[in-house]
């Protein structure tokens, strides 16, 4: 019952609906949202204005209740927002403004934020985490604003940390001693809170080397998982490189840096980057992906130069009559073969872009190259190529047609991309199971094969009903006729 | 409208009614008029606990979402962000209080569903950390969901659990679960399989100590609480759901409650009227039990749909005829007095005959047909240990990534672990067909346990499937008796668990437990003298299943059917860290999914 109850005819049809409004930003058309508002209440007039607690829900067209909160911001925001976007209006960037002075005493911690590193000297008293009690009330929240204030006591690790939980403000200084501090980690971790392990790493991070920390850190997987999920989410590359390494995880390692390359979007440079990813220590699986992957964006590199040049100078016929929709670099291994199969079929093998050179290269399975080409040169409608990728020839000189998939799948790629009946024709033929031979025939409307078989089969009845679906005049009801008239045949039924 | 949460076993509304209270104090904290600057993320889990008219009450005159550059203008005292912890969303809220001139204002931060030292740090590195008056969390733990169901809306849950390790979320898992205690009473009886199970007892016991001052006066509402690793069953949410609900969420996606669909086939035409004004955006349904047909349909097997359907045309069209028989003004009135109900149910009535004819189309091709095919035969264990031609078909066919991550999955985990030869050719397919940068998704996949190569130990899978009666061949989808007719035939490992549990008990299928991954146990929580409820005769026991990482739709529906089995004596009361389907997890664990090729 999460429509209105009015009428649902009324609901649908009424001609302030007809027009299906949004709530969407960019919707500046005040007149429509105005009418649809008008509908809208006009509607709730219609159900009982009781509370919300009332089993009967208001609903607008795009479905949300009209009151939930994703509605209303939507409509507030709609009709708030000046026409044409308030974003244009040029903002000055944060760089720019002014840091606004802090009078705190302590430690910088933007160094921790090496990715966005703001304008210096805003500094922080860096472990006294203010906290305002979170679940209760208290009028002394509205204090001055963002105090924060190094309040020293003697808590115990354990009592710091339940202090922390509680959200209260606490010190960390105090815990000097190496043991110390790990006691403190320690405490955190048992309390499982995250954000406490978090903060206690922040200082641990800051008040002790590199070294000390990861050492301590091997022996606590918790606390290091939580490091680690911090680094990363920090940016902290570098630092998480070194503990990966110092941690002997070196794989962890290699995938890290591998994935940095996503980031980078000018080819060249994304090609030399993974040129340095390949003496990474990856595992024997990984490090032969990661060397195909850059060889590829190699060739790429390379195809798309040469092609971009020979479109542009308008070289090519085939250019001119299939524009490339994009650049082939970064595509999938599989999709530059497409391409290589598409633009640059007969090339010699010693090109790079030739299909040759790419199967052989990157050890292409016989089943992947086939239906790669065989897309590609049907997407073309260059038959003869389908042909010759099927025959084969014997020593003797014979040919046969040959196929590493299933002569069906053929048949489905050619008649996807129209192939005409005498091609599939062939392909038809070729199926050896009799029942799918005539489904497809009849799909296809391969009218000499169902004949065919039906003569080869002796089967005069299905014949005789074929033979209903021609007009007297054409060619196949005259060549069944033939068939039902020949008395060499031994019908069967 | 929350009347739906207060209809089952365990009035869920108290829970919702609780944290509508927090949210009013925390408003109420911000003397003065404001504006909210929304996360856009969090609207939706925000709609299950109030309305807009809840937020104005309480002088919120402006709601904007969240987004880089000024502030619209407002003419308020305080902005408010709503926020989840999110480091670049602190760069935003960084930029718009930097760019806006006004500066009587009151800033103020609340943190959904917990403050983070991190962001802090944040906000302190972009120099606006002082501009804030408040900063304070809204501990939006558990969200009652619907009436036997609960979800903290966490989507990165299981990949944190298990993926990175960050234990966060049990920690939230924890908490939510000790102010679920303080308001429906200690729950005497903990279960648990699996680390995560684990470590969340362990939170809980702990807690509780620290709060041993109080005790807990409330009779306890649940009797059991039993909590399971999403690790311990990796089989389910690979499979294709074949419930109702199931079915719509694996095809639209069903988030917040709310699904949207393709309008096409829900404009309506006036006789005689073209169809120029068909609807292009999205026709967007709020799903619950409050719709008293959805209630009546999601859970069944989807086969069984259309019977219950046409049955119920045939009971609204009785309904209508009525009028004809309705000769006195006593009789007219009551019949227009019915009105407004049936014209409700006509109108259900006729957006999930829609729905059904958009699933139907979907269910009855081909590919569908085939994919089905394919699952159900790992599952059975038919040539697990071999590369799958259908597999292999799909990725040359470049059907989308996450389909063919699916199935290798799913053929993964019935092997246990794939043949390396057999890992390693899928491997290369994969990333010679989709880029190779889905070598890192890959490895989390790896990682997670999802895919693995087979160590010398035996597949004990078929062990675990007899064991448990995974597999029932004459799985009845119209009139069930057993719980796998969720997947018609797969009966979910996890609720296969639960079930044992209730009845004969865990001891029973000790080996299999050992079997599947983390350990199992049982903890008593005291309670006060007086607390103990004495059970009337035949009086159903209450039990609340937690999912660490996730649970599906179809596992919910199983559930639901063991409550309402007559003989189980036990009702379940739902609670996870997110609701999920195969497809949506293994986006959550993908690195980078938006590269996926269409």
């Amino acid at each position: 019952m999460a429509r209105a109850k009015a009428d649902e005819d009324d609901y649908w049809n009424s001609s302030k609906f007809a027009q299906a409004f949004t709530f969407d930003d960019e919707d500046d058309d005040f007149t429509r949202l105005k009418e649809s508002k008008k509908a809208v209440n006009s509607i709730s007039a219609l159900v009982d204005e009781d509370d919300e607690d009332d089993d009967v829900e208001k609903v607008s067209w795009s479905g949300e209740p009209v009151g939930s909160i994703s509605w209303s911001v939507k409509e507030t925001a709609s009709s708030l927002r000046p026409v044409g976007d308030s974003r244009e209006l040029g903002f000055p960037k944060i760089n720019a403004s002014p840091s606004l002075p802090k009078n705190n005493s302590g430690y910088s911690l933007s160094s921790l934020f090496k990715v966005k590193t703001k304008v210096g000297g805003i500094l922080s008293s860096a472990d006294s985490f203010s906290d305002t009690p979170a679940r209760h009330y208290a009028p002394e929240l509205r204090k001055p604003k963002c105090e924060l204030k190094d309040y020293i006591s003697n808590w115990s690790p354990e009592e710091t940390v339940l202090k922390m939980q509680q959200g209260k403000v606490v010190s960390l200084e105090r815990f000097q001693s190496l043991q110390d501090k790990m006691l403190l980690l320690d405490k955190a971790v048992d309390g499982h809170d995250g954000n406490i392990i978090t903060a206690i790493l922040i200082y641990l991070k800051r008040s002790l080397c590199k070294e000390v920390l990861f050492r301590e850190l091997v022996a606590r997987e918790t606390a290091l998982q939580h490091y680690i999920h911090y680094l990363k989410e920090s940016g902290e590359q570098k630092v998480l490189l070194d503990l990966f390494r110092a941690l002997g995880r070196t794989e962890d390692e290699a995938l890290l840096q591998y994935k940095h390359h996503l980031t980078i979007t000018d080819e060249n440079k994304r090609r030399d980057f993974l040129k340095t990813c390949l003496s990474l220590p990856f595992s024997p699986e990984d490090a032969t992906h990661v060397q195909d992957h850059y060889t590829l964006l190699e060739r790429q590199i390379i195809i798309e130069e040469n092609d971009k040049m020979v479109e542009r100078n308008g070289q090519s016929d085939l250019f001119k009559r299939f524009p490339r929709k994009s650049s082939i670099l970064n595509m999938p291994l599989i999709t530059t073969l497409y391409y290589s199969c598409f633009y640059h079929y007969s090339e010699p093998e010693g090109t790079y872009s030739s299909p040759a050179n790419i199967r052989r290269t990157f050890k292409l399975a016989e089943k992947q190259y086939f239906l790669t080409a065989l897309g590609a040169r049907a997407k073309l409608k260059a038959w003869t190529d389908v042909d010759s990728l099927f025959t084969t020839r014997n020593w003797l000189g014979f040919t046969k047609k040959k196929s590493p998939v299933a002569f069906q799948r053929v048949l489905d790629i050619l008649h996807k991309n129209n192939a005409p009946v005498q091609v599939l024709e062939v392909y038809v033929y070729l199926l050896e199971d009799l029942e799918l031979k005539i489904n497809m025939a009849h799909k296809f409307k391969c009218h000499d094969v169902i004949i065919n078989t039906y003569r080869d089969t002796k089967d005069r009845q299905q014949l005789l009903g074929y033979q209903r679906k021609f007009d007297r005049s054409s060619v196949e009801h005259r060549k069944i006729a033939d068939l039902l008239n020949n008395s060499q045949i031994r019908w069967k039924n | 409208m929350a009347a739906h949460l207060s209809n089952g076993r365990v009035n869920l509304n108290i829970l919702r009614e609780a944290a509508r209270k927090e949210l009013r104090e925390f408003l109420d904290k911000c003397a003065g008029s404001k504006a909210i600057v929304w996360d856009e993320y969090l609207t939706g889990p925000f709609g299950l606990i109030a309305q807009y008219s809840l937020l104005k009450e309480h002088e919120v005159e402006k709601m904007f979402t969240l987004k880089g550059g000024r502030l619209p203008p407002a003419d308020v005292k305080n902005i408010i962000f709503f926020v989840r912890p999110r480091l670049e969303l602190m760069d935003i809220i960084a930029e718009n209080v930097f760019s806006d001139k006004t500066n009587s204002r009151d800033y103020h931060i609340l943190f959904v569903p917990r403050r983070s030292m991190l962001c802090e740090q944040r906000l302190k590195e972009q120099g606006v950390l002082g501009s804030f008056t408040n900063i304070d969390e809204y501990i939006l733990d558990l969200i009652p969901y619907d009436g036997d169901l609960l979800s903290m809306e966490s989507e990165g849950a299981f990949r944190e659990c298990y993926l990175e390790n960050d234990q966060t979320s049990l920690y939230h898992t924890a908490k939510g679960l000790m102010t679920l205690q303080a308001l429906y009473g200690t729950i005497p009886q903990i279960y648990g399989k699996g680390e995560c199970a684990r470590h969340v007892a362990n939170m809980m016991l702990r807690m509780k100590r620290e709060f041993a001052g109080s005790q807990n006066q409330i009779l306890p509402v649940f009797d059991t609480l039993l909590l399971l690793d999403r690790n311990v069953d990796l089989l389910t949410p690979l499979a294709t759901q074949l419930t109702y609900e199931g079915l719509i969420d694996e095809i639209y996606g069903i988030t917040n409650g709310y699904v949207k669909l393709p309008p096409e086939k829900f404009a309506q035409k006036k006789q005689g009227e073209g169809s120029k004004d068909l609807p292009t955006e999205p026709k967007k349904l709020q799903l619950n039990s409050a719709e008293e047909l959805y209630a009546e349909i999601r859970d069944k097997n989807f086969n069984a749909v259309g019977a219950a359907l046409s049955k119920k045309a045939k009971i609204i069209s009785a309904a209508f005829e009525e009028r004809h028989n309705a000769k006195t003004v006593g009789e007219i009135k009551q019949f227009v007095s019915q009105l407004p109900h049936m014209q409700a149910a006509r109108s259900s009535l006729a957006n999930h005959t829609s729905i059904a004819e958009l699933i139907k189309d979907l269910t009855t091709s081909e590919a569908f047909f085939d994919n089905l095919t394919v699952e159900q035969e790992f599952m059975t264990g038919v040539d697990t240990d071999k590369v799958n031609t259908y597999i292999e078909d799909c990725i040359a066919q470049k059907v989308p990534l996450i389909k063919i991550l699916r199935l290798m999955c799913l053929q993964s985990v019935c092997n246990n672990g794939l043949k390396q030869k057999v890992l390693d050719f899928y491997k290369r397919e994969i990333l010679q067909t989709y880029g190779y940068e889905h070598m890192l998704t890959l490895n989390n996949l790896e990682k997670t346990g999802l895919l693995k190569p087979q160590t010398n130990s035996r597949n004990n899978y078929p062990t675990i499937r007899k064991t448990l009666k995974l597999w029932m061949e004459d799985a009845n989808e119209q009139t069930p008796n057993d719980i796998s007719y969720v997947y018609s035939g797969y009966a979910p490992l996890s609720i296969r668990l639960t079930q044992v549990l209730a009845r004969p008990g865990w001891r029973s299928i000790e080996e299999v437990l050992k079997m599947l991954p983390g350990p199992h146990f049982e903890e008593r929580q005291q309670l006060p003298a007086g607390l103990h409820k004495k059970r009337q005769q035949g009086e159903n026991r209450t039990t609340l299943v937690f999912f660490l990482g996730g649970v599906t739709y179809a596992e919910i529906a199983a559930l639901r059917f063991l409550s309402q089995m007559e003989d189980s004596g036990m009702e379940y009361i739902i609670a996870t860290t997110k609701l999920i389907n195969g497809s949506s997890w293994i986006k959550s664990l993908m690195d980078h999914p938006e590269t996926q090729s269409p």
